[in-house]
């Protein structure tokens, strides 16, 4: 079986030091590992921006993409070959701005892959403009006079479409952090996990000291049910989404594979491509 | 005995013009008859006139005729828009409900049914269209069982009973318009047909078709006319292969999945028309530079922006050459005959896993939708040739990864699908080095870019272009591409009758532009006609831009939303000469 070194390779992540992302890479190594997988097995799928490097910083499969088009093809490859454990990465940028489209879809059609989000409230890789995870009132290089727009919050979005695994961490919480993606990938169906990973570099209002401060871990939330959707929506409300650990689960519904009309349990990347001449005479009969 | 005839029927949308056709037009490809059909209709679901024209032949065709034989209308509209097409002498069936009239100065003969009196006599006002067709085929003169025999297999499923009120409807349509004309109509009375089974069926389908015998198990897509009939053709039949179709949130989703499958080793592919294939431009940047493949349906519509929607155009050309920014090597394919659009699928899908580029395969509007007969498919010409993909690889030494990108003599590198041991490697967007990993220095870029757009030098598809050149030096060597090769030849048959001397070139291979096979043609005709449904001439533009005799190349170029028609290419062309 694996270990976590053997999900590192040799390239050194061009991330600031200090940048959070570190420890999200990390968590994802030490996840793998745990749940026993094997390099071959692992595919990360990643979007444009600071984050979206991660793939490159795993020895594993990995598809460095285009700018917040991370789900669609990770959804496409879990399709592909539903043995692979498919994990989907970027920023906030990436997944809740111009990818936000996928991100709702991509939680409504519950494809058994695993999603983490980056989040540092900020465009880390243009170097330091408003992202919609930014505070209202944020001072960026693209808002001089601050944020105007309402802060977004996708954890609440996730739930109102119809999310069957929602979490939240910390990247400085590295024990929560991996745990928090080993459930995500044995969780069947689409897991979303939100981690704010401060910028050290752009994001001088979010820092890690600023997180420490303003986040309440589930874990010392009395009586809290994460198979209670009313509860993790109010939990998420109360707290203006400053909540981590898992927020909920539904371990009811089915993945979106294990619901298509004749999907089979053997990847479709392995089956035979040809069709026999019986079924192509019945295909053509039709137009006769 | 005639060889050929026109019919057309006309109502609002919504009304039963669809089924009417479908259901005569079924019937006489059972008979055995060449059929060319073209849908007028309009962006509106109901209401609106719509009208379906087929032309019936003993020979092949593969063109709309400039008139019309027969004309069915539901309501006075219909007549009026399109009497007009009506040759002299036609006839008229119409509906006797809204007391039809023949526009004055126009000599149809008038055949006023009770079409709705009588399906609403057998129950259901719905029975229109059996009633008409029914009176169709009567006129015609043409065998009633084989009639029957369509009726019994579209309403098999609903039971004897709705099958015996559909025969009943459309006997009693036959029996009425026999009555008043007196028996079937002499001059309508076809040939026997050739007797060879064909397939009746629109290009879209036979492209879905083509996807599925080519081992397409993944389709991605956003619903758009007039591509839609694809994924819908596939959803009915991928799961009973193991594959499905995931209608995506827009076209980049449905493009951007499509990747991801095609990735992880599943042939996989999307469909759109115009501004779908906007939406999907910086992903078709994304193949190009992962060298992923993906096979990519463009059929055309009326543009730009949302233009004519329902209407067609051969007008996206230049879109698809140059999409994407950067530079990356692409294949455009052009099907122009609906086996083409059968067979050009797989050869897509082969195409692509063998250069590792994405293909997009350009059809039009009518060719997309316009039902027509087809040649039996054979399956023999089913082959996949999945290129150079490998795999049982040897382990991989530590640190080391598969060199997905290696640098080889053709530049098309070995490919393998995640979850090879011995294959792990990364792929990305940004320039990368033979393992995949970004790489920035300037001699790796260098070697990377020309690795990629060299892999497609002297690419020949099967028939880049078809050439019928009886001519040593023609007067005219007409040129087209897609759906309006039939209607080129029927003009070609009248200017040649006039010994006006014309060859004929199909173009199929778009880009890269098959300069070589193309030239020597060029070089020996008096002047080079390009005939393309769009305003500024794209097709021209390519022949000038890789072959060049630009000072002997005339353009004739239709853009109202219609297809070319004979008359039309023929008095064009001969202003040409
Ligand atoms: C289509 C497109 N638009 C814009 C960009 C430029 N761009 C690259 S990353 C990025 C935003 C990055 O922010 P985020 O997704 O939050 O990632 P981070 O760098 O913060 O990790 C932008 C706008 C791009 N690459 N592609
Ligand atoms: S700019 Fe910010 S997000 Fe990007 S690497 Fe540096 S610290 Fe991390
Ligand atoms: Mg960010």
């Amino acid at each position: 079986m694996a270990t976590f070194k053997e999900f590192r390779n040799n390239v050194k992540p061009n991330w600031c030091p200090g940048c959070g992302d570190f420890s999200i890479q990390a968590a994802i190594q030490r996840a793998a590992a745990n749940v026993g997988l094997e390099p071959e097995q692992l595919a990360v799928v990643s979007g444009i921006g600071c984050s979206g490097r991660i793939s490159g910083y795993i020895n594993a499969y990995g598809f460095h993409s285009i700018h917040g088009r991370a789900l669609p093809i990770a959804q496409g490859l879990k399709l592909a070959n539903r043995d692979l454990t498919v994990i989907a990465s970027g920023g906030d940028g990436d997944g809740f701005a111009i990818g936000m489209g996928h991100t709702v879809h991509a939680i409504r059609r519950n494809v058994n892959i695993t999603y983490i989000v980056m989040d540092n409230q900020i465009y880390g890789l243009t170097k330091g403009q408003t992202s919609p995870r930014s505070a209202v009132g944020f001072k960026t290089k693209s808002t001089p006079e601050g944020a105007i727009e309402s802060t977004l919050s996708p954890l609440e979005i996730a739930m109102a479409s119809g999310a069957t695994f929602v979490a939240q961490s910390f990247s400085s919480d590295l024990k929560q952090l991996t745990s928090l993606i080993e459930e995500g990938i044995k969780h069947e169906g689409f897991s979303f996990i939100n981690v704010f990973s401060p910028c050290v570099t752009f994001n001088k209002i979010n820092t890690y000291d600023w997180f420490k401060e303003n986040i309440i871990n589930l874990n010392t939330v009395e009586n809290y049910d994460s198979s209670n959707r009313i509860m993790a929506m109010t939990k998420l409300m109360e707290s203006g989404g400053m909540i981590t650990g898992l927020i909920y689960q539904d371990k009811t519904r089915k993945s979106y594979e294990n619901q298509v009309v004749g999907f089979r349990p053997e990847p479709l990347a392995k089956q035979n491509l040809q069709i026999s001449p019986t079924d192509f005479e019945k295909l053509v009969a039709e137009f006769k | 005995m005639i060889s050929q005839l026109s019919w057309k029927i006309g109502g609002q949308q919504g009304e039963g013009v669809e089924s009417t056709d479908r259901i005569f037009s079924t019937a006489l490809n059972r008979l055995g008859y060449y059929l060319y059909g073209y849908r007028h209709f309009s962006s509106r679901i109901k209401g609106g006139h719509t009208n379906n024209k087929i032309r019936i032949s003993t020979k092949p065709i593969r063109a709309i005729s400039d008139d019309l034989d027969i004309l069915v209308a539901f309501d006075q509209e219909s007549i009026d828009l399109n009497v007009h097409e009506l040759r002299s002498g036609g006839v008229i069936v119409a509906d006797a409900k809204f007391n039809p009239v023949v526009p004055e100065g126009n000599d149809a003969r008038l055949f006023a049914v009770p079409i709705t009196a009588i399906a609403e006599e057998l129950g259901a006002s719905l029975m229109k269209n059996m009633v008409a067709s029914g009176a169709s085929w009567g006129l015609l003169g043409l065998p009633l069982e084989v009639f029957n025999q369509a009726l019994e297999e579209e309403f098999g499923r609903k039971g004897p009973a709705v099958v015996e009120k559909n025969v009943e409807a459309a006997r009693r349509g036959a029996e009425f318009v026999l009555e008043q004309a007196g028996g079937p109509l002499n001059e309508f009375q076809l040939g026997p047909a050739d007797g060879k089974q064909k397939l009746f069926m629109i290009g879209n389908d036979a492209m879905g078709l083509g996807a599925l015998a080519a081992g397409c198990r993944i389709m991605a897509a956003y619903p758009i006319t007039p591509a839609s009939e694809i994924m819908e053709y596939l959803i009915k039949r991928l799961p009973k292969f193991g594959g499905t179709v995931i209608q995506t949130e827009d076209e980049i989703a449905a493009i951007t999945m499509a990747i991801g499958a095609n990735y992880g080793g599943v042939r996989a592919m999307t469909a759109s028309a115009g501004p779908g294939l906007s939406l999907k431009t910086e992903a078709i940047g994304l193949a190009g530079m992962t060298e992923t493949p993906i096979v990519i349906v463009n059929t055309q519509r009326g543009g730009p922006s949302t233009g004519l929607p329902t209407k067609q155009e051969q007008s996206d050309l230049n879109a698809m050459i140059y999409a994407t920014h950067g530079e990356i090597p692409k294949i455009v394919i052009a099907p122009s005959s609906i086996e083409e659009c059968f067979y050009d699928m797989i050869e897509a899908f082969n195409l692509t896993e063998k250069y590792q580029v994405p293909v997009i395969v350009l059809t039009d509007l009518q060719l997309s939708l316009g039902k027509q007969s087809c040649e039996m498919l054979d399956y023999e010409q089913i082959v996949i040739d999945r290129g150079k993909l490998v795999n049982d690889l040897p382990p991989l030494e530590e640190h080391k990864q598969f060199k997905r990108y290696e640098l080889t003599e053709d530049g098309i590198s070995p490919r393998v699908i995640p979850g090879e041991k011995g294959g792990l490697h990364h792929v990305t967007g940004v320039e990368h080095d033979e393992t995949g990993r970004p790489s920035e220095s300037s001699v790796n870029r260098k070697n990377m870019m020309d690795k990629r757009l060299n892999k497609l030098n002297g690419l020949h598809i099967t028939n880049a272009i078809h050439v019928d050149a009886p001519h040593e030096q023609p007067d005219l060597l007409l040129v087209g591409m897609g759906s309006t090769g039939g209607t080129i030849d029927e003009a070609r048959t009248k200017l040649e009758a006039e010994g006006i001397k014309t060859n004929h070139i199909t173009v199929r291979q778009i880009y890269p532009f098959p300069a070589d096979l193309f030239a020597p043609h060029a070089e020996r005709a008096q002047a080079i006609v390009v005939i393309e449904n769009n305003a500024t001439g794209q097709l021209a533009d390519q022949i000038k831009l890789n072959v060049g005799f630009g000072e002997k190349t005339r353009r004739i170029n239709k853009y109202d939303g219609t297809p070319f028609l004979p008359s039309e290419l023929y008095k064009q062309s001969k202003e040409l000469v």
